[in-house]
């Protein structure tokens, strides 16, 4: 009997009529839906490639500002008053003054008068750091349950927002934030409730020191890359709260583990990170980001084999220092329900979950800027065109140096972290440490003598040595070019066999695809 | 409101020494004292930066400071060595109850 | 939900609060800047002085720098209270953190960069965990208190009082006046590196030796029983 025929032996009860306005209100409500759900349905990636074209285009548009005010105040083109150095702050009608010499507007220099303090530019910096982490945190996850289902010949979140479920994290998020806030009644409270953000507060203070290309950066420090490390070390204390204000037995155990298996990883970091830090003479993030810009084989990876091991170790420990991929025993979902952050729900756990990603981030960060180039495209900065230009910068900004770059390079090295946590089994704690003590410390020490010796015969200026040391450097640079474009030449073959995998097939039936 | 210079630093490091001391006498965990010392020695710490920054216009504070934190590490180290030991034996850290020598 | 979105402000709020002493700690000179008369992030401007948001000649108002050090000289004071009158260890320790990190904010303002680095990895990510995790190991509940008794209190109180009111008395009376300020560029890392290898080499050798012996006397002190 077709389903149609089949009647319920009920009558529903008769609805009560609504007010006028209610029904106005959902009268509209329809029509808008309507109205506006093919058209978003078929335009909803044009909508997200477009907002991400915007916010690059706003933060360019707010570095030439910035440029723009900064020449500016360095040389007005007017009469300063007697006292008052070149390199100030102006005053409005100093600058409206510099502007009419310029022949620009003068109603400019309102605008223009707050940029020229260091209180608004922090401003800008911090809201815009906390955007981006918020923006990497959300895309990080949702691109986790992609690339865990691809790996897992399954299609993942393909509904949400109608593109392979890109809004499944906002959606997420709004369902976290409105969840109900547990507390457990024997948890010290307020432990419990100061523990997210020891988590949260400094993997987001870290991006203060993070340079994502020369001048972009909230403060170039002059030990940028301790600043950074020393607040990464500071996420222990938050696990170790948050297992235990739980006052919860797992908790704990999570708790422990964790922090043995962080604290421990930091020394094999440390040693690793100080390979480049010695090839370079400084702990300044963006000199050793501007070193590289030679192109391919000026990075510092390919400098000599020692280099070549660090980026692997570096690597790994920061893999474990990120509680993350064959590493994560802390959170271990099938052992220990979920380790530090069981008792954790709603919008604390949110601030969790934000802080590994923002983690993950600055340790990719880290690798990029330290090992892999930072900012910098393959390509030789000496084929850029030089000059101030609009046109000029875009070019240079787009296929030399920028933060574009550094972006791309950093979310390669998360799909890495994400790579790597789908497809490698977790390792027991009595395994994570016997790594960490017996192969990472000591290879970490052996990379490190090994690079103190070479260093040292680099600058006592043997011609001999010099020679083999720029043979073996090409090598290296071969080596990787090797792998890169191994790598590329096995994500097409992939891309174009795609159709031949199950999970790919199923996709041509769900909506998002 | 005169600008902060050395004496501001130098009183709030005395503050914190006062508190330190007070920690060492009240507290009767032998782990809330080890707290008490790493606050005497973050106290010396400031008063030696401030000085180096302020009167003698060269790093030797500073270095001085980095053997203190470095030092203050190593003490914590053994201190919590110690009071795990002490656990083991008499099942309690209350140094009050720690009052023979035997065992 | 309104609570939740106060919550999420506060990170906005310590954020702005931590990068506020880093300012005006300008591109210093260190040999291998490279950064050839290129627009530099903020504006260079001159530290000797009290660091003020304005052009000369506004040198009345309280200067970032001597608002930042009330701010976290309060924090340090209050978070020393703390420990002292914190009863549950746990809780002391996290006053502890309070109380390091704002020493670490202080070192900061003082131009020890690196030293300010170095108290936040070893102090925060060391000595702490270390003091956490001895707390974990010798306590048979989380929130056993041992309380000490009112007479002690009302001594110690006395006698650190006592001790405080003589310190600052002297302090503030003895003529501190002799001897340079620092300028900005001097407390470089470059320069630091040279000094811990060149004039501070036998203490740098000893602490290493020392480092060691700590070492090996903890782990046996710390070995589990047969």
């Amino acid at each position: 009997m077709p389903l149609s025929r089949i009647t319920v032996p009920w009558t529903p009860k008769p609805q009560p009529p609504y007010g006028p306005i209610a029904s106005g209100v959902a009268a509209l409500a329809k029509l808008i839906y309507r109205i506006s759900g093919p058209i978003l349905s078929r335009t909803a990636g044009l909508i997200m490639l477009a907002a991400v074209g915007a916010t690059v285009l706003l933060v360019w548009a707010c570095r030439l500002l910035f440029d723009y005010v900064d020449g500016l105040m360095a040389a007005p083109g007017i009469e300063l008053p007697a006292g008052q150095a070149a390199g100030g702050a102006l005053g409005i009608a100093q600058l409206v003054e510099a502007l009419e010499v310029r022949s620009q507007a003068g109603w400019l220099a309102y605008v223009l008068h707050p940029f020229q303090f260091s209180l608004t530019r922090d401003l800008i910096g911090v809201v815009a750091i906390l955007g981006f982490v918020s923006l990497v945190a959300v895309f990080a996850i949702w691109w986790e349950r992609k690339v865990a289902a691809r790996i897992q010949s399954r299609p993942g979140p393909m509904r949400v927002g109608l593109w392979h479920g890109w809004a499944q994290s906002p959606a997420d998020g709004l369902k976290l934030l409105t969840k109900e806030d547990l507390i457990p009644a024997d948890a010290d409270h307020i432990l419990f409730r100061l523990a997210p953000y020891f988590a949260f507060v400094p993997a987001v203070t870290a991006y203060i020191a993070l340079p994502f290309a020369t001048y972009y950066v909230v403060r170039d420090l002059d030990v940028g890359l301790l600043f950074i490390l020393a607040l990464l070390g500071v996420e222990v204390l938050s696990t170790i709260m948050a297992g235990w204000a739980s006052n919860n037995k797992w908790g704990v155990y999570g708790a422990m583990r964790e922090a043995c298996q962080m604290v421990s990883y930091e020394i094999p970091m440390g040693m690793t990170l100080l390979l480049p830090i010695m090839c370079v003479g400084t702990l300044r993030l963006t000199t050793v980001g501007d070193v590289q810009d030679g192109g391919w084989f000026t990075w510092l990876a390919f400098k000599n084999p020692f280099m070549f091991i660090g980026v692997w170790t570096y690597f790994i420990a920061s893999l474990a220092s990120c509680k993350r991929a064959p590493f994560d025993l802390p959170e271990a979902e099938s052992e220990l329900v979920a380790g530090f952050h069981t008792e954790y729900s709603g919008y604390r756990w949110c601030l969790f979950f934000f802080a590994e990603y923002a983690a993950m981030f600055v340790v990719c960060a880290l690798a990029t800027i330290l090992f892999l180039g930072g900012w910098h495209s393959p390509l030789p900065a000496g084929w850029a065109p030089q000059g101030a230009g609009i046109g000029a910068r875009l070019v240079r900004g787009l296929f030399f140096s920028g933060p574009i770059w550094f972006t791309l390079k950093c979310v390669f090295l998360l799909y890495v972290h994400l790579w790597l946590r789908w497809t490698l089994p977790r390792i027991r704690i009595d395994q994570v440490l016997y790594a960490c003590v017996q192969v990472m410390l000591p290879l970490a020490m052996l990379t490190l003598l090994g690079n103190t010796v070479w260093l040292l015969f680099d600058h006592a200026e043997y011609p001999a040595f010099q020679a083999v040391s720029r043979v073996v450097s090409f090598i290296m640079g071969l080596v990787g070019l090797f792998l890169a474009g191994g790598f590329i030449v096995i994500m097409a073959y992939g891309w174009l066999n795609r159709w031949r995998l199950v999970g790919t097939q199923a996709q041509k039936l769900l909506p998002g695809s | 409101m005169v600008p902060v210079g050395l004496t501001h630093y130098l009183v709030l490091a005395a503050i914190i020494f006062c508190a330190g001391v007070l920690t060492m006498i009240i507290k009767r965990n032998a782990i809330g004292m080890l707290i008490g010392v790493e606050l005497l020695l973050n106290s010396a710490n400031i008063n030696l930066v401030a000085f180096s920054r302020y009167r003698v216009g060269a790093l030797d504070g500073q270095v001085f400071a980095l053997f203190v934190v470095v030092l203050a590490a190593a003490e914590a180290a053994i201190a919590i060595a110690i009071f795990v030991n002490l656990y083991n034996s008499l099942a309690t850290i209350d140094v009050d109850r720690a009052d023979e020598m035997k065992g | 939900m309104f609570k939740q979105q106060v919550c999420f402000w506060w990170p906005l709020l310590s954020l702005l609060l931590i990068a506020a002493p880093l300012r005006g700690q300008q591109v210093s000179a260190d040999a291998d800047q490279a950064a050839p008369g290129a627009p530099a992030v903020e504006v260079s401007q001159p530290v000797a002085g009290p660091q003020a948001p304005v052009p000369a000649g506004a040198a009345q108002r309280t200067s970032l720098h001597d608002v930042l050090f009330y701010l976290f000289g309060g924090i340090a004071v209050l978070s020393a209270l703390g420990v002292v009158f914190s009863g549950n260890i746990v809780r002391t320790a996290v006053w502890l953190f309070g109380a390091l990190a704002s020493v670490a904010v202080l070192f900061f303002l003082l131009l020890a960069n690196l030293l300010g680095a170095i108290q936040l990895i070893v102090y925060v990510g060391g000595v702490l965990v270390l003091i956490v995790f001895g707390v974990m190991l010798t306590s048979k509940s989380p929130s056993m208190r041992f309380q000490p008794k009112p007479a002690e209190v009302i001594g110690g109180c006395a006698v650190c009082l006592v001790l405080l009111i003589g310190l600052t008395a002297v302090l503030l009376q003895t003529d501190w006046s002799a001897g340079a300020v620092a300028q900005e560029g001097v407390f470089s890392v470059a320069a630091f590196g040279e000094a811990l290898l060149t004039d501070y080499l036998l203490p740098f050798e000893v602490a290493s030796v020392l480092l060691l012996a700590t070492m090996v006397g903890a782990a046996y002190l710390a070995r589990p029983e047969k």
